[in-house]
């Protein structure tokens, strides 16, 4: 018998395919421009109702401008809370001086309050993004990696597994070997909510707001409750869209920054895998 | 760090900033760069023209009429001439038709009143984001134009006017296939009563797939064209001029 010594070994394997490498970034430049052009859109307009038309004296979210001490006073109202938010919503400094509007002149395209090309950069966007995710979502659905990489398997959607993984997760642990292969069922669950059904709701309630695009589909309007609905579910499903940034790139760094950057840019992710190595021939 | 010069530091990060902020301005409003992103219009119009040129914008029952309409853009033209008409009362408006038209025509308010009307309870979309319903009732412009007959070049129809904003005539275009779009209309009353002065007395345009821009107020004349570029600022429309979008359907 050969005796063997066991140790720790980094191997590459093949993470991403080019496709999805691909229209992952054009997805996120998409989104960027997407996210700073609708801020400006929406800064022409501050405030969200609920329902076909915008009743004026009742929003559900409201940004404005008060008179202050000592200048203008920012302030933002989400149903019954209002929240002082000067020098970011509803006031903020743009050249050195205070400026009334929505989100502040750092986060929206063009900086400066430009509707009219807000639009131009948001509708070009809208096409780029729309044809990326039709072209990601049929080949993930056709060439199997919704059902090979996204799906949780059997055994990942057992409640002991499940809460293994919470408990794994809220330690910070990650998976090593060939578990590192496949996404764990946290993963797989934000990635499909993100890719399958938040990005298309954003789709959906954009067309909501055109009332070109309400004539031809006047299902739209029932599905979401309304066109100022539809302008709401746009905002709040863009908020968690930006809260799932910001915990995937957390997530990102904490789980090998490079390793996680390489992996989606030339596809190739290194796992530690347990290596037996012949220790001498058997006689 | 002493306060002075944490102080310097701080101005010299917001004049970074601020710097930042208008080189990115200056790429971000670049005319070729615009113009390159508004190619876009062009798929909006041409898939929206494909997918529902005919169909009927929703229509909503009386109780969902709101009694806070938003009037923007003029609410009491400063012209002189307008101002005459609001004094008597509109009696001498008349509306031209001419342009590429087999006869053109100057209609009394009382002759465009006896036009085929349509009244539809609608919703307003103001391109800032806010809606309002409201009910208008107005001469069909598939009948008002049919009178006048349209030329085979006629591609376009300037709607002009009384209203100056902002130092220019307010103007507007459509395409041929939206005035003949069955909830198109030249609107002489809301909600019921004679149109208001905010809202564009003594006569404006309906185009229910469109925006609020599009909607015309104090229309004084119709001009059918094969092109608008001579128009204005050859845009199309008072705020296509500014930078907006001529489709205005999205």
């Amino acid at each position: 018998m050969s005796s063997t010594a066991r140790h720790v070994r980094r191997a590459l394997v093949e993470r991403h395919s080019g496709l999805v490498r691909l229209t992952h970034w054009i997805n996120a430049v998409s989104l960027l421009v997407l996210l700073l052009s609708g801020l400006q859109i929406f800064n022409a307009h501050p405030k969200l109702y609920w329902g076909a038309q915008s009743h004026f004296d009742r929003p559900w979210l409201a940004t404005f401008a008060v008179a202050g001490q000592g200048g203008l006073q920012g302030v933002t109202r989400i149903g019954p809370v209002r929240l002082d938010t000067t020098g970011f919503l509803g006031v903020s400094r743009q050249h050195g001086v205070q400026v009334v509007r929505g989100f502040p002149a750092w986060l929206t395209l063009p900086p400066q309050q430009f509707l009219a090309v807000g639009r131009r950069w948001h509708f070009f966007f809208a096409w780029v993004f729309a044809i990326n995710g039709a072209v990601y979502a049929a080949s993930a659905v056709l060439g199997g990696h919704l059902r090979r990489d996204l799906l949780p398997t059997r055994d990942q959607l057992r409640p002991r597994h499940v809460l293994l993984e919470i408990w794994d997760h809220m330690r910070l642990r990650f998976p090593k070997g060939e578990e590192a292969k496949r996404y764990n069922v946290l993963q797989k669950g934000a990635y499909l909510g993100v890719a399958f059904v938040l990005l298309p709701l954003m789709v959906l309630t954009g067309m909501t707001m055109s009332p070109g695009l309400d004539a031809a589909f006047p299902w739209l309007l029932d599905l979401f409750g309304g066109r100022q609905s539809a302008r709401s579910i746009h905002f709040v499903t863009a908020s968690l869209i930006v809260l799932f940034f910001f915990v995937h790139m957390v997530m990102v760094v904490l789980s090998g920054l490079w390793n996680n950057v390489r992996s989606m840019i030339t596809g190739r992710y290194a796992i530690e895998v347990a290596a037996s190595e012949p220790a001498g021939e058997a006689s | 760090m002493n306060p002075p010069r944490r102080g310097w530091l701080k101005g010299a990060g917001a004049s970074i900033a601020s710097l930042a902020l208008a080189g990115c301005d200056k790429i971000a409003t670049d005319p070729n760069l615009v113009k390159a992103l508004a190619g876009a219009e062009v798929l909006n119009r041409r898939v929206q023209r494909l997918i529902g040129a005919r169909a009927l914008a929703r229509e909503f029952p009386r109780a969902d009429i709101t009694p806070s309409f938003r009037a923007n853009g003029s609410t009491n033209p400063p012209d002189a001439d307008y101002q005459a008409h609001v004094a008597s009362g509109f009696a001498d408006w008349t509306l031209i038709v001419d342009g590429l038209v087999e006869k053109p025509l100057a209609l009394s308010l009382a002759e465009i009143r006896a036009l085929p009307a349509r009244t539809q309870i609608t919703r307003h979309d103001c391109v800032e984001g806010w809606s309002c319903i409201g009910e208008w009732t107005g001469a069909k412009m598939a009948a008002l134009v049919g009178l006048a007959g349209l030329k085979k070049q006629a591609k376009h129809i300037v709607l002009y006017c009384a209203d100056t904003l902002g130092g220019s005539k307010y103007y507007e275009t459509l395409d041929v296939v939206d005035v003949v779009h069955p909830q198109t209309i030249l609107a002489y009353e809301m909600n019921g009563g004679p149109l208001t002065v905010p809202h564009g007395a003594p006569l404006r345009l309906r185009a229910e797939h469109y925006l609020g821009y599009k909607q015309a107020k104090y229309v004084m004349r119709l001009e059918a064209v094969d092109r608008f570029d001579h128009i204005g600022g050859g845009q199309g429309g008072y705020w296509e001029d500014r930078g907006y979008d001529r489709f205005g359907g999205i």
